[in-house]
């Protein structure tokens, strides 16, 4: 491990923190001084810069074979970290795109939009890359102060500051929790910094006092990826944000929290694996059950993909189980194919108007074979790959954690994992059932799809991916274990 | 009989968690108020920032001051926000009363 001391050699190792801040700075005032159009130039620039962000981690990936770590040690950089940026930054950018044409259409579209994602984002960089208690926590509130903000971004509306108000709410809780948890580790293990903590806890025996702080901590950041029974803010918050922040929520922050996860149990708390272990074992068999059982007697179909991506993450806690390289390549394996998937299916909810607004219902659904064959298949297609049916994404998905899982001998949740799946199997295909069987109900009214041809380009591109992941599964597979043995 | 007592490291975590748990119930217990909830929730918080600068005074190292005046530059900008969000909702509902908070469910 590296560890530079000049200043200027910190910045440029955290380059992409540092030109997010700049740019979301920039950017707020840029467009506070801008008076026509300041959404759509804003939300342009994001976009362009979001891009940029993708190239300039691309470009960084030779130089960090080895991790670097830069400030003091509070900020890690390496293969790693980069990777997961990327991927943050490529879900932001689909998200900006359904949320720039989403709010453009229900009238709700103001600059500031682009410039909390952008922030949220930069909390979700400082997150994956966090190195001491400090960095987790501001990142980590950072990106969750932004999001309360978007989850009430439509003030007129009568449901939206009611989501706001509770993600706010168990948001905070779940600070305090988590912050409690940290205090008991810094003062149980004498520092806050990963490094540090990784080389006192290798060698602790039993102490019930960092066994409490881990606790606290893990409580507050099942919290954050709403793991069962930590769940319960994830179906309001997403039936009451609007649609396309709703997007943004179920693809972009998971995946900075479930690698933060990664990155904290596997480096610092790697010595009390056997404690941590049986908790998170409970978090992924708890969501994964309750994923399957409560999606079923949804209608909304936002309810429904909340409880969807509550039983996901119940899989993905499953490769954490399972430890060691095979499960970390899992985990980045699963979150990547959860994340295209779900952004190919908001991308058609989001398609798919009534009067303006994106649909709400399932019911809204019926007879959709007939008025837009091609969202109609689209659909058909990610809901098969949610539900893990081969060759699709999804499938291989499922598949390398259920291994990872096995391989560790925890075969019981490999079990529960299969079959919770085929529960949840029915509330996926019950949706291409009511696309393709079901007659529109006399007087329903009219589904407009939105003409903007960015967005249909995203959700085609979701769906190669989907499509096309059979084709290279390997090569991803053995990607994702180069990347996480900087973790181990 | 002496009454004198030296303040232990154990009764200022006595305290905090007292305060933390206070914290909690009024949460949870509380069915009234929305700025009830935050200001339980800057208790949590604060209640957080006793441990830390108690560990860093017993330890007699500064990293836990430096987190705890953090912490509370967070949780400035959080009340800021809950309060913020609070004003949108009671333009909405007419009311911040804990009971409407009851559209969303299903």
């Amino acid at each position: 491990m590296i560890q530079s001391v000049d200043v200027f050699q910190d910045i440029k190792t955290a380059m992409p923190e540092v030109a997010t801040a700049a740019f979301a700075l920039w950017l707020l005032v840029f467009s506070a001084f801008k008076k026509h159009q300041a959404f759509a130039v804003a939300s342009f620039l994001s976009c362009a810069f979001l891009v940029g962000i993708i190239v300039v981690c691309f470009g960084m990936f030779g130089q960090y074979d080895e991790p670097v770590v830069a400030f003091g040690g509070l900020y890690i950089q390496d293969y790693f970290s980069l990777s997961i940026k990327m991927l943050i930054a490529l879900g932001t950018l689909i998200s900006l795109i359904y949320v720039y044409f989403d709010m453009k259409q229900t009238q709700i579209g103001r600059f500031e939009a682009p410039v909390l994602m952008i922030l949220s984002m930069l909390g979700m960089f400082f997150m994956v890359s966090a190195h001491d208690l400090l960095t987790l926590y501001v990142g980590l509130e950072l990106q969750s102060l932004a999001l309360y903000i978007l989850a009430s971004f439509n003030r007129h509306s009568y449901k939206a500051p009611e989501a706001g108000m509770k993600y706010f709410i168990l948001g905070a809780i779940a600070s305090g929790m988590l912050l409690f948890g940290m205090s008991f580790v810094y003062g149980f293990a004498g520092h806050t910094g990963f490094g540090v903590l990784e080389e006192v806890l290798n060698g602790t025996t039993y102490n019930v006092g960092l066994t409490v702080g881990l606790a606290f901590m893990l409580v507050g950041l099942a919290f954050k990826i709403s793991a069962v029974p930590f769940h319960m803010w994830t179906p309001d918050v997403y039936q009451g944000a609007p649609a396309s922040v709703t997007a943004f929520f179920a693809i972009v922050p998971k995946i900075a929290a479930i690698c933060l996860i990664m990155r904290l149990l596997n480096g610092p708390f790697g010595g009390l694996q056997d404690q941590w272990v049986q908790i998170v074992y409970a978090l992924s068999m708890a969501s994964m059950v309750l994923g399957a059982f409560a999606g079923l007697v949804q209608t909304s179909i936002k309810r429904l993909l909340a409880y969807s991506s509550i039983g996901n993450i119940g899989y993905a806690l499953m490769g954490i189980v399972a430890g060691g390289a095979d499960g970390g390549a899992s985990v980045v394996v699963y979150m990547t194919v959860y994340m295209i998937m779900t952004a190919g299916t908001f991308g058609v909810v989001l398609s798919l108007r009534k009067g303006g607004v994106a649909v709400e219902e399932i019911a809204d659904f019926k007879g959709l074979s007939k008025t837009s064959p091609f969202h109609a298949y689209a659909m058909t297609l990610f809901m098969f790959s949610l539900s893990g049916i081969p060759p699709l994404a999804g499938f291989f998905g499922k598949l390398v954690v259920f291994k990872a899982a096995v391989d560790s001998g925890y075969i019981v949740l490999a079990v529960i994992g299969v079959l919770t799946s085929v529960v949840a199997a029915y509330y996926y295909l019950r949706i291409i059932k009511t696309m393709f069987f079901d007659e529109e109900d006399a007087g329903m009214d009219e589904i407009q799809i939105v003409p903007y041809a960015a967005q249909h380009g995203t959700l085609v591109a979701t769906l190669a991916v989907v499509v096309g992941f059979c084709v290279v599964p390997a090569v991803l597979i053995e990607y994702a274990e180069v990347l996480v043995r900087s973790l181990f | 009989m002496d009454i004198t007592m030296e303040i232990t490291l154990a009764h200022y975590l006595a305290v905090a968690g007292l305060l933390f748990t206070i914290g909690v119930f009024g949460i949870f217990l509380n069915r009234k108020n929305l700025i009830i909830i935050l200001m339980s929730i800057e208790l949590m918080l604060l209640a957080v920032n006793i441990n830390f600068v108690a560990f860093s005074s017993f330890m007699a190292d500064l990293t836990g001051q430096v987190f705890s005046m953090f912490i509370l530059t967070v949780a400035a900008a959080e009340a800021a926000i809950g309060l913020a969000i609070l004003v949108v909702f009671f333009r909405n509902r007419g009311s911040i009363a804990v009971e409407d908070l009851s559209q969303l469910k299903g």
